[in-house]
């Protein structure tokens, strides 16, 4: 049994880290059809999302079964519990880059338009945490995903930069606000990515040290209460 | 501290439980072969303490010094202390059968007397001096009851006891075990020979039999382990790895050794 379960394992391992593999791609690919206006890019990351809903299901049924069958305990409980939690956030990224393969395809209808904020940074560090997210969880890297952890300040930052750019010009020029508005979108699914980010950060921490430190200041604060 | 509705009830660090029983560098030998090295541990009031660790590692040696059954293998020796309430059980004033009853123990395969159900549970209240029959047949009806046994044999408690099943015949001998009041239980893996629904049951008196006893158990099942006890004890070659909160164990043992065994990749 015991090479049976870490045969299961290594299995497990293998399906997030290509589900990984797929939506970073499909990051890469979205923020690419969404700068280029490139329809047929934008239309393969929409194609490609059932993929990755795909594997979150089977990621789920695979930790169930081995929950139910080899009722782990210590590092490879944490290893099944965060693959679990993980594969959401992978897949609300997934989602994520589908939501702005949309805005791509409904941006592409306007005519492009001059002053618009530069998203480049924002794209940038977007895939960035979610790169140092992933490869925190591959290596089991504490270091790592404190580093991701630290960036989604970053990446707040960014947003918030890019937010009151783009208000200040749909306020400056009105005929402006139709693409304004796709990209405040994009600018916010790319937020949201590295809020994902960094929860799979936090729970790499867990699976290697078995500290919780998801919530951590709003708990002080509401001990303190 | 702030009360979480979600908060999983956990039993409380060792540090902070008053013990029962504390072991206090305790050596055992088998003639020249020593099977328990300088093991000291507390064993705290009312909580379910699991022992885990390979064949060998000297669990249910450690059990057995708990109540001086070793004493009855020749040629073995002991070294250290095992207080309970504060006095050596080791100390030569001690009257071994007193003590063992107040450290009763169950064994791995139940073994009830070739008498009646009824004749088992009062036997060790005969041994002991009762006689009242009404004061014997009270406690024969509490000691069923706390081994969650009467409401099957109240209306055939003449019947012989090895007309039982193998989980009430178990279960009988928690009961004879109760029946003479001890304050510490100690069980051997006492449902290793059972099926699931058996065993379930036997995991479910032991929770509800910790209120009222401090409850040491041996067990080879590592999920039985953390199921039943508050807290778990990991022995290996004789000597105590780690000795934890079973929640803080069983997710997080501070041990690299204890990590091996419970995951299964020891060797």
């Amino acid at each position: 049994m015991e090479r049976h379960f870490l045969d299961e394992l290594d299995q497990l391992k293998k399906q997030l880290l290509m589900m990984s593999a797929h939506v970073e791609r499909n990051i890469g690919d979205a923020i690419q059809a969404f700068i280029r206006r490139d329809y047929q890019l934008a239309e393969q990351v929409r194609n490609r999302d059932p993929e990755i809903d795909l594997a979150e299901i089977r990621i789920d049924e695979h930790c169930m079964s081995m929950l139910a069958l080899y009722q782990p305990v210590a590092r490879d409980l944490r290893f099944i519990t965060t693959a679990l939690k993980i594969v959401k956030d992978l897949e609300r990224i997934g989602d994520h880059a589908a939501d702005i393969a949309k805005q791509a395809l409904a941006a592409m209808a306007d005519l492009p338009i001059q002053g618009v904020p530069d998203l480049s940074a924002m794209t940038g560090s977007a895939q960035q945490i979610l790169k140092k997210a992933l490869d925190a969880f591959v290596k089991a890297d504490v270091k790592l995903a404190w580093q991701a952890i630290q960036y989604d300040d970053e990446v707040d930052r960014l947003h918030e930069k890019n937010l009151n750019a783009l208000i200040a010009l749909m306020i400056k020029d009105p005929p402006s606000v139709s693409q304004a508005i796709h990209l405040i979108y994009v600018n916010k699914y790319l937020e949201r990515i590295g809020d994902h980010s960094s929860n799979i950060a936090e729970m790499v921490i867990f699976m290697v040290e078995g500290k919780d430190i998801r919530h951590l200041e709003k708990i002080k604060r509401l001990s303190k209460r | 501290m702030i009360q979480v509705f979600s908060e999983i009830p956990q039993a409380a660090p060792l540090k902070e439980t008053r013990a029962k029983m504390r072991i206090e560098e305790l050596n055992f030998f088998y003639g020249t072969t020593q099977a328990l090295a300088d093991v000291t541990m507390e064993i705290p009031l009312n909580h379910v303490v699991a022992l885990i660790g390979p064949s060998g590692c000297g669990k249910s040696t450690l059990l057995r010094c708990l109540n001086r059954m070793n004493d009855l293998i020749p040629g073995t020796r002991v070294e250290g202390t095992v207080m309970l309430d504060g006095s050596n059980i080791y100390d030569h004033s001690v009257e071994v059968a007193e003590l063992r009853c107040r450290v009763g123990m169950v064994f791995q395969k139940s073994n009830p007397f070739p008498k009646s159900i009824f004749e088992n549970v009062a036997y060790g209240l005969r041994v002991n001096g009762w006689k009242g029959r009404h004061e014997i047949e009270e406690r024969v009806k509490l000691s069923l009851s706390a081994a969650a046994l009467w409401e099957e044999v109240k209306d055939r408690l003449h019947d012989s006891a090895l007309d039982l099943s193998g989980g009430q015949q178990q279960r009988l001998c928690i009961a004879r075990a109760l029946a003479i009041q001890p304050e510490v239980l100690l069980m051997d893996e006492p449902a290793s020979a059972l099926d699931p629904i058996a065993t379930a049951r036997i995991e479910e008196l032991i929770h509800q039999l910790k209120r009222n006893y401090t409850i040491v158990i041996v067990t080879h099942n590592m999920q039985q382990a953390a199921r039943v006890s508050d807290y778990t004890a990991f022995l290996y070659l004789g000597r105590l790895v780690e000795y934890e909160n079973t929640q803080l164990l069983f997710t997080k043992p501070r041990k690299k050794q204890t990590e091996d065994y419970i995951t299964g990749r020891f060797g």
